[in-house]
């Protein structure tokens, strides 16, 4: 099938603003959109600029707008986009460069969160145990792969990039919920302040970007609920 | 736009404004529709007159009822309008010009409106 990717291009060294960059590229319909722009990389136009490193979805680099959504290139298939095929930078943080964005910021968030194992009792002589119910409370969220794709698809990110973004929550709640874990407190008052998890708006564009299907939604809920009923 | 710094600790302000919308959102689907059946089905704006006003606040259950919904409507609302101006308003000034002049008229309304619903007396021919 032929293919017209519509790429967002942008190099502020040279451009003074965005502009549309069109591709014609032939391919088979089961073939990825990662290897149309591949394609256009190699033998096209190499000064296209994106991340890609497993391009197996597991990596979550090659996040970015593909037809108004935001996905994983490596995981949309050129049959489900139709002929036509715009793609944009992720929103909502700054361009470095075509489809390069700065995820400083991102990683900031992450930070702010904790998102790690904090253990303040003895430290066991064998292992932490936890049984398959426990673990089952926080699963879906043990499942994200850092691709942004969710915090940059939330309209309350764009409106104030110092709301800590759909992807914080999921990586605390990952935390919050875990019986082996003792930080709970620590995270809980980090995510009670208005740029915490008070900011999410329920509009569930987090939920629709998700490549892994989480559900990051009803995850910011269970926190809401974990910080409603705390003090109770 | 920095991103440094952990979000600022809160008195968990927010966390009551929407524990409030959520049960106040719930109690005003029940009052507000029953207002809206016994203003525009059950009696309607012919019927509705000095008279009508002065028959329901003869007894308390219906000065407490329209305080209650004028409380949590009015409330419910301006912190809806306060949370837009929290996401889209990022000019201080002008952030602070709004959210002052939503306080104000939250102040005024809810002043006057519990005036006339706790003070009001019927004249005998208006």
């Amino acid at each position: 099938m032929k293919v017209t990717l519509k790429i967002r291009r942008f190099n502020p060294e040279k451009d003074e603003k965005p502009w549309w960059g069109e591709y014609e590229v032939e391919a088979e319909p089961t073939e990825r959109l990662l290897d149309a722009l591949n394609y256009v990389k190699w033998y096209v136009d190499g000064t296209l600029t994106y991340r890609r490193s497993c391009a197996h979805g597991v990596c979550g680099s090659d996040a970015m707008l593909i037809n108004g959504r935001n996905a994983l290139a490596c995981k949309v298939l050129l049959k489900s986009v139709g002929n036509k095929v715009t793609v944009e930078p992720m929103r909502g943080l700054r361009v470095i460069k075509d489809l390069l964005v700065d995820l400083e910021p991102f990683f900031e968030k992450y930070k702010q969160v904790k998102p790690y194992l904090i253990t303040h009792s003895l430290t066991p002589e064998k292992e932490r145990m936890q049984s398959p119910k426990e673990r089952e409370v926080f699963d879906d969220t043990t499942r994200c792969i850092l691709c942004a794709a969710c915090t940059t698809s939330c309209p309350s990110f764009w409106a104030n990039p110092e709301y800590v973004g759909p992807a914080a929550i999921v990586n605390a709640h990952r935390f919050i919920f875990d019986s082996r874990d003792e930080g709970r407190e620590e995270r809980l008052e980090i995510l009670n302040s208005s740029d915490g998890v008070w900011r999410c708006r329920t509009i569930f564009n987090c939920v629709d970007a998700c490549p892994r299907g989480i559900n990051v939604t009803r995850a910011i809920g269970e926190v809401k609920k974990a910080l409603l009923f705390r003090k109770v | 736009m920095n991103g440094t710094g952990r979000p600022r600790p809160e008195s968990g302000f927010e966390l009551y404004a929407w524990l409030f919308m959520r049960v106040s959102g719930v109690v005003l689907l029940v009052m507000a529709l029953a207002h809206l059946a016994i203003m525009h089905v059950v009696n309607n704006v012919e019927v509705i007159d000095y008279q009508f006003v002065v028959r329901r606040y003869l007894t308390p259950f219906w000065r407490t009822y329209d305080l209650v919904m004028l409380w949590l409507a009015l409330i419910h609302g301006l912190n809806g309008v306060r949370t837009l101006v929290e996401d889209y308003v990022g000019a201080p000034g002008w952030r602070v010009a709004a959210l002052a002049s939503l306080y104000v008229i939250g102040f005024v309304f809810l002043a006057l409106g519990s005036l006339v619903i706790l003070t009001f007396r019927p004249v005998a021919n208006p």
